[in-house]
């Protein structure tokens, strides 16, 4: 990485760091109805969604905020869906190519694929990334994307954050092998990376992306990672973790060991403060938006169901459009 | 009598079944340790140990493909499924071979599962984590749909469904997990399959289950002010259904109004009307009207009590079957 892009880099996982702290303190606030803190992964998910280009397109599990900063999705409509506006996000997914959000764990590996085989069909060099937790890779759905992706040569970028957890259950439960060993077995390469290093997942996906754009396949990289704060903000991880391993989390913090590594490069402690105001400032502006944000009128329910409603579906529009009065 | 939620009468009956059954088992995503996410299984781990209660990996399908074979060997497996909306990735186990095992094999096998599923919506979930499934089982040939509605009958209900030979979707409502009443926490002895008069009334009967059946009783106590006497059913069990109940409660009022949160078309509420036209068609005063989750997916959570059957849509449906 040339030191424009890791100074980038650098700036998007202090946003990401900045907006995931806020959206905690939001969902306290009773702002956010649940946010599930992705703190400790921006290199893993910064890094490699900068790898790609912007014709790539990124298919997000709902703990991938640092992957939606580093794809420049607006904020706002992202954090909505944490207040239960709109299931999947209310983002533009087209402009940004980020799908909206996947909760149904594992299940959009396979949609990362199928759209990989349809820009392949296409002849187009694009690539499809996938990002998923270690939990994901119990799924059927999970090994059948591999598979899928193997047998069609499908250009494809598995990226597996193992934080660890999938809520309370360690890795060891999940799969009693390693997770990047699979693509061997469905035939493709698998990498592993130290997730908290945002220059070896850059160079990984890097890798990965231009192995599919050549027309090699799918590669899996298991990017080893940690989240430091609970799985999600309903949840209560002192339950099932020792506080020590948060500890040393925190002690070998992505954003510490990227900002020595620019220190000792030369960048002056003065960027680092304007990296920190910026983030400030930004994250100030989400706030303010989001409060002036109004929720889709619940009518809307109805407005996507099919492309053009059936009678019976019209009507049970305006049966609840008049129930609701002048607040539909 | 202690005063639980049904969170902690759940709790109990699992508890209670866990030891007086050593093949009795209980496993999924998070029950361990955690005690499940909303604490069901809560040191149930710690005191049967991990052999019997046991974190699963995170795979629907594997979940209930295994209980199937631990049923052929012998087990009695209750197994959770941490949502509603995550049990479609187990369906073709499901429907395909849970269903089916007992006659597949002739009769050879017992399938003695209880699946464990909290449903419903009303807790501002996020998506998939607030479905009404329940058609989709009770449609399933050789599945039993069993769904209680508060603390007592979710103890009650729970033992006798993990008694069964057959495999019982359990769907608990979680919009009523937190609430609490006295529970005596002695196994009543009744198999499942029986309907409940919640509350008697004689203008008219609310049909229900899960959630709804407290929205009824809501219901019911608003009407009674306006001098309206209404009746709340709580079938309690979808399949096997207790026709006799459904038909003499409707039967005395003549006219009935059927409520569930699942969408309307092909809702179990269909099938409910039906019954009554099939064996009370004599007695209906007015023709059976349904109020009904929207024919949308469940929407996000900030809308959903416009989603919801409320108060005021099935007091409308009521009056419908008045003026009839
Ligand atoms: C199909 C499915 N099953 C269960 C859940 C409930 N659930 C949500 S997140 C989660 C753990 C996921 O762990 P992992 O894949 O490691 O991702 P992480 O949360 O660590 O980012 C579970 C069990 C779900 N959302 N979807
Ligand atoms: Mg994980």
């Amino acid at each position: 990485m040339d030191a424009d892009r890791l100074r980038e880099t650098y700036r998007l996982m202090l946003l990401a760091r900045r907006y995931d702290e806020e959206a905690v303190r939001l969902q306290r606030q009773g702002e956010l109805v649940a946010f599930p803190p992705m703190s400790g992964q921006e290199a893993a998910q910064v890094a490699s969604v900068l790898a790609l280009s912007p014709a790539d397109m990124v298919f997000p599990s709902y703990r991938e905020l640092g992957v939606a900063v580093g794809r420049g999705v607006d904020m706002t409509g992202y954090m909505l869906a944490f207040r239960g506006a709109w299931n999947g996000g209310l983002y533009d997914c087209r402009r940004n190519r980020f799908a909206p959000m996947a909760s149904s764990v594992g299940s959009h590996l396979l949609h990362a694929v199928g759209w990989a085989m349809g820009a392949r069909l296409d002849g187009r060099d694009e690539v499809a990334i996938v990002y998923f937790g270690e939990g994901a890779t119990s799924e059927g759905d999970a090994s059948e994307a591999f598979n899928f992706a193997g047998v069609f040569r499908a250009p494809v970028v598995f990226f597996c954050q193992n934080n660890g957890w999938a809520i309370s259950v360690p890795a060891e439960r999940q799969s009693a092998g390693e997770i990047w060993r699979r693509g061997e077995a469905f035939g493709f390469p698998g990498v592993r990376v130290d997730g908290g290093d945002a220059e070896a997942v850059f160079a990984a996906t890097s890798a990965a992306a231009e192995r599919a754009r050549r027309g090699e396949g799918p590669t899996l990289i298991e990017a080893l990672t940690h989240r430091f704060g609970p799985h999600s903000t309903a949840d209560d991880d002192t339950r099932y973790r020792e506080r020590a391993e948060v500890e040393t989390a925190r002690r070998n913090d992505p954003l510490g060991r990227l900002r020595a590594r620019l220190a000792a490069s030369g960048v002056p402690d003065s960027w680092f403060s304007d990296a920190e105001d910026e983030a400030r400032l930004a994250v100030s502006e989400l706030r303010a938006s989001l409060a002036a944000a109004e929720n889709p009128p619940a009518v809307e329910m109805f407005d996507f169901v099919y492309a053009a409603p059936p009678p019976a579906l019209a009507l049970q529009r305006s049966q609840l459009e008049e129930l609701l009065g002048p607040d539909a | 009598m202690p005063e639980l939620s049904m969170v902690q009468a759940l709790n109990a009956a699992l508890r209670h079944c866990l030891a007086a059954h050593d093949r009795t088992l209980v496993f999924g995503q998070d029950v361990g340790r955690l005690g499940g996410v909303f604490r069901v299984t809560d040191g149930l781990q710690h005191e049967f140990g991990e052999r019997r209660v046991f974190d699963t990996p995170l795979a629907e399908s594997g979940i209930v493909g295994v209980a199937v074979g631990l049923a052929m060997a012998g087990w009695r497996p209750v197994p959770e499924i941490q949502f509603d909306g995550f049990s479609f990735p187990a369906l073709d186990q499901m429907l395909t071979n849970l269903a089916k095992y007992r006659g597949r094999s002739r009769g050879a096998y017992d399938m003695p599962v209880t699946l464990r599923l909290p449903s419903y919506g009303g807790i501002g979930g996020p998506e998939h984590h607030s479905e009404s499934p329940e058609s989709i089982y009770a449609h399933t040939a050789g599945l039993k749909v069993v769904t209680p509605s508060c603390a007592q009958e979710a103890f009650n209900l729970l033992v006798a469904a993990i008694r069964d030979p057959d495999p019982v979707i359990f769907m608990e409502p979680k919009s009523r997990y937190w609430a609490k009443e006295e529970v005596a926490l002695e196994p009543a002895g009744l198999p499942i399959g029986r309907a409940c008069v919640v509350r008697a009334g004689s203008d008219a009967t609310l049909v229900a289950w899960g959630p709804m059946v407290h929205r009824c009783l809501q219901v019911a106590s608003a009407a009674e002010e306006d001098g309206v006497s209404l009746g709340v059913l709580d079938l309690r069990c979808l399949v096997p259904l207790d026709e006799a109940t459904l038909l003499t409660s409707v039967a005395e009022t003549g006219r009935a109004v059927v409520v569930h949160e699942a969408p309307r078309t092909a809702g179990f509420a269909a099938e409910v009307s039906a019954r009554l036209m099939e064996g009370a068609f004599g007695s209906l005063k007015a023709p059976v009207q349904r109020v009904t989750g929207w024919d949308v997916p469940y929407p996000s959570g900030a809308v959903e009590q416009q989603y919801i059957p409320s108060v005021d849509r099935i007091l409308l449906a009521v009056q419908r079957v008045l003026d009839y």
